[in-house]
């Protein structure tokens, strides 16, 4: 007997099958690695106090499960993390789940308008570099986008912050939102958009000048192909050249990349959380890894890796769609 | 028939080429006339510059680089060099329309055939959507396609070489132009489908009454099709005329030498090679290209690429193996030499078993078969001098370096090579040079078999006579047997002894060359020989020393 299951169902089980045994390799290399690491919560949390004696350390450890070995305190956790129970933070004294879901809104805002701003307005300005290729605009493009791509992000977080908060004064310096305005409605949507414009420039220009590039380069090679030739044969013109023949084309290596560099968005949003004091994941992960909050980080590592699976899959669904020589199987 | 006044009149056409090319006009003096109903064959071998001019009246040419320095272009009365873009928009696929060469790449890969065929009439034709769907099926089945409701929706990936290029040729055909220019639109396709398709544009042109500027180099193609000839060298026009007197009475001697360079259908006479010794012997041979996939990743369909061969080449003798694509006849010169796994039978080399060989014996064994590939610049290592690439095998044989370059200098001289090849790099050769070193690289080993998978189809016609007139030599002189895998049946004809015929991983005939050709048994033989482009056509002039 054979279910009759839609083939993209199929693809998706099929995806989710492959997916577990990654985030598992992912947990236990993680753990293993962060137990490599000197040092531990109670090291973390004596060091805050001011120093304990002995007896009390030992205590500490006992109660947190500490004492077993490496093997034991990884089997504990997979088993705990097999029934999605991420455990208890013993710095923010708080379920790591809640700790994370407090955070996660503000990583994924920050991913979400810096990746969608880099991908439309690096594609954008890539297409419009290639078809004046070698003219005055290109130049301007392609100098800006080097720019933009040799420029580290902390330091164009500083320089804004310097031009825009210290010395303009029109941008707030950090955080989310402004703490003691208590606003709601548009006025908080407003507030809130006003705190994300510096992060997001930040993150965004260096992923900005990738999909330019390589949406240049790639319009540039597609141009030269031979269905554009024919295109151009049947009396076609420019503009319809690029937006038929052209662009869907040049986009699918562009998709490929986009789909490859989320993860190391998430990695940028670290830095850029943390010069602006946003509260997001990625500070999270910042203090946790100073407090040896292990919990915590693993938890952080988990969700981050399956944030990375859906979006490999999505990207995947999205490239069968705009290429119709690929099918799911 | 009354005398009409001509569709394209072309008068002392000069295409410029930018500073530093090798010449200073790609054409040079070009003069041509297509009246309707007329075929016109443009033919000439790469770097002619028979494509430019197709590009040049179409106002398609890479400009500023390369331009139209001087000379008119004359279209229904009209000056086409003096268009504006925009009136030039109205003509391109209204009324000049493009076929190209290759169906693949042709085709936009992300749209579906009809609407890329509907971009051609939303761009010309007025009228809604249903009326140009309606028109876009009617040119799909005018061109013969099978089932033009469902090809309509397919994407190119989805159909089959030939029916892309009959897309290609309802797109060109369908608002009845009144020139068409054919760029090599058979050259990548198999014999049986090309005739097809040469049939099809002549059958078409005629109903419509549309003038023809058919781009070749083959002249098989022009004697199939062609009303009048122009030939090309290095964009000057050498000849030009009626069909019947150019290729009948050639007057120019680089056409007389493009005409003797075509291969004779008539194959050489069978030599007693039956009493000597086998040298390579293939039984029961078998290759599936395995169903891919499992539980946790896509499946593909199973592939039988080769079922059941066996065949025998004796000392001396060239066995051509002939077919059209997917056959299977590349995947036989893989497996005899043991490049790709079989999945079952034997290859016996000198009466051992090469399919049963541990690695390091086959190590041992693999001089005794070598290869000569199809493309002659893919398949030498580009950041390599020529001795070296030839000396290379020998000495990894354990050969003394000092005496595996000399032999390999002899080895150029040879193969018709200078000496002073020896020291540079395969790029600064052209494609027949390059050919050349491949055999030269291959005789290296003093292997007991060559095999030779394509080893002409890359080259221009000419060029291409050398080279068999080559390998021909060699084999005589040096008592080589050569396993040939060709899909062009006049080379076969011209180098074999024997031949075997392949159609979908079967030998569906098998035998010596000259009693095949002359009466073949099996169904897809004799059509694979009825395809044969210009194949009632005898080359006149026999010139054994061409060009």
């Amino acid at each position: 007997m054979k279910l009759a299951l839609p083939p993209i169902l199929i693809y998706s089980l099929r995806r989710l099958a492959q997916a577990i045994p990654v985030i598992i390799l992912i947990m236990v290399g993680t753990f293993l690695l962060l137990k490599l690491a000197p040092g531990d919560t109670v090291d973390a949390l004596v060091g805050d106090m001011g120093g304990a004696d002995a007896q009390f350390i030992e205590r500490l450890r006992v109660e947190y499960g500490l004492d077993q070995p490496v093997w034991v305190q990884l089997w504990r956790y997979m088993e705990k993390l097999a029934t999605f129970d991420l455990g208890w933070s013993f710095v923010y004294e708080q379920p790591v789940a809640t700790v994370l879901m407090d955070r996660l809104g503000t990583t994924l805002l920050l991913m979400a308008t810096s990746l969608s701003i880099a991908f439309t307005v690096g594609v954008a300005l890539g297409a419009i570099a290639a078809r004046r290729a070698y003219s005055l605009t290109d130049n301007v493009i392609s100098t800006l986008g080097l720019i933009f791509y040799a420029t580290p992000s902390f330091f164009l977080s500083l320089m804004m912050m310097l031009l825009f908060s210290v010395k303009l004064g029109w941008l707030p310096v950090g955080g989310i939102k402004t703490i003691a305005g208590f606003y709601t409605g548009w006025d908080h949507v407003w507030d809130v958009a006003l705190h994300l414009i510096m992060p997001t420039a930040a993150l965004s220009l260096i992923y900005l000048s990738f999909y330019l590039r390589l949406m240049r380069s790639s319009v540039l090679q597609v141009a030269d192909l031979d269905f554009v030739r024919t295109a151009r044969a049947k009396g076609a013109g420019e503009t319809r050249l690029m937006f038929h023949h052209i662009m869907r084309n040049a986009l699918l290596p562009v998709v490929t990349l986009f789909g490859l560099q989320f993860s190391t968005v998430l990695g940028g949003s670290v830095v850029v959380e943390t010069i602006f004091t946003l509260p997001g994941l990625g500070q999270l992960a910042y203090q946790s890894v100073i407090q040896r909050d292990m919990n915590t980080l693993m938890g952080i590592i988990f969700l981050c890796s399956i944030i990375v699976v859906v979006v490999n899959f999505l990207t995947d669904l999205l490239y069968a769609r705009l290429d119709s020589r690929i099918e799911l199987a | 028939m009354i005398e009409q006044s001509p569709i394209l009149e072309i008068r002392d056409l000069k295409i410029a080429l930018p500073e530093g090319s090798d010449r200073p006009f790609a054409l040079d003096g070009l003069n041509l006339t297509v009246k309707p109903g007329e075929i016109v064959c443009m033919v000439g071998e790469s770097g002619s510059g028979k494509s430019l001019s197709a590009g040049a009246i179409m106002r398609l040419l890479p400009e500023p680089h390369v331009h139209v320095a001087g000379g008119s272009i004359n279209f229904l009365g009209e000056d086409i060099l003096a268009k504006t873009d925009r009136e030039m928009k109205q003509i391109r696929g209204n009324r000049i329309s493009m076929i190209f060469q290759e169906p693949m790449t042709a085709l936009n890969p992300q749209k579906t055939v009809g609407w890329q065929i509907d971009e051609v009439l939303k761009l010309h034709m007025e009228g809604n959507r249903a009326a140009r769907r309606k028109h876009a099926i009617e040119m799909l089945n005018r061109v013969h396609i099978p089932d033009p409701e469902s090809a309509y929706n397919a994407y190119p990936h989805q159909i089959s070489g030939g029916q892309r290029q009959r897309v290609m040729i309802a797109m060109a055909l369908s608002l009845s132009p009144k020139l068409v220019i054919a760029d090599e639109p058979t050259t990548a396709l198999d014999v049986t489908t090309q005739l097809q398709i040469l049939k099809l544009i002549r059958e078409l042109q005629q109903e419509d009454g549309a003038g023809v500027l058919f781009i070749t180099h083959d002249f098989g193609v022009v004697a199939e099709i062609a009303d009048h000839v122009i030939v090309l060298r290095q964009g000057e026009v050498v000849e030009q005329g009626a069909a019947d007197q150019v290729l009948n009475h050639p007057q120019h001697p680089y056409t007389q030498a493009l005409i003797a360079s075509v291969p004779d259908l008539a194959p050489p006479p069978p030599k007693p090679v039956s009493t000597l010794p086998v040298v390579l012997k293939g039984t029961g041979l078998k290759k599936t290209f395995a169903a891919k996939g499992g539980l946790l990743s896509g499946k593909r369909k199973a592939v039988i690429a080769v079922k059941d061969l066996s065949f025998e080449l004796h000392q001396g003798e060239t066995l051509g193996v002939v077919g059209e694509s997917g056959s299977g006849k590349t995947t036989v010169s893989r497996l005899v030499t043991r490049l790709l796994e079989a999945d079952a039978g034997a290859v016996d080399v000198d009466g051992k078993d090469l399919l049963a060989c541990s690695p390091s014996e086959l190590r041992g064994m693999r001089k005794h078969i070598q290869m000569v590939f199809q493309d002659p610049m893919a398949s030498l290592n580009p950041r390599k001098r020529v001795v070296d690439l030839i000396a290379q095998g020998p000495i990894v044989h354990g050969e003394d370096p000092e005496k595996a370059r000399a032999r390999a200098r002899e080895l150029l001289e040879l193969v018709e090579l200078s000496p002073a090849a020896a020291n540079r790099f395969p790029h600064e050769f052209s494609g027949g040079q390059r050919q050349r070193i491949g055999i030269a690289r291959a005789l290296a080993m003093e292997p007991k078999v060559i095999v030779a998978d394509e080893p002409v189809s890359a080259l221009d016609v000419s060029v291409q006579a050398q080279v068999l007139k080559l390998l021909a030599d060699l084999r005589d002189r040096m008592n080589l047997s050569l396993l040939f895998v060709t899909h062009d049946l006049r080379v076969a004809a011209q180098l074999c002894d024997c031949i075997i015929v392949m159609q979908k991983g079967e030998i569906v005939e098998a035998g010596v060359t000259a009693e095949v050709f002359a009466d073949p048994k099996h169904p897809y033989t004799r059509n694979l020989l009825s395809s044969i482009p210009g194949r009632h056509w005898t080359p006149p002039v026999r010139n054994t020393d061409a060009a």
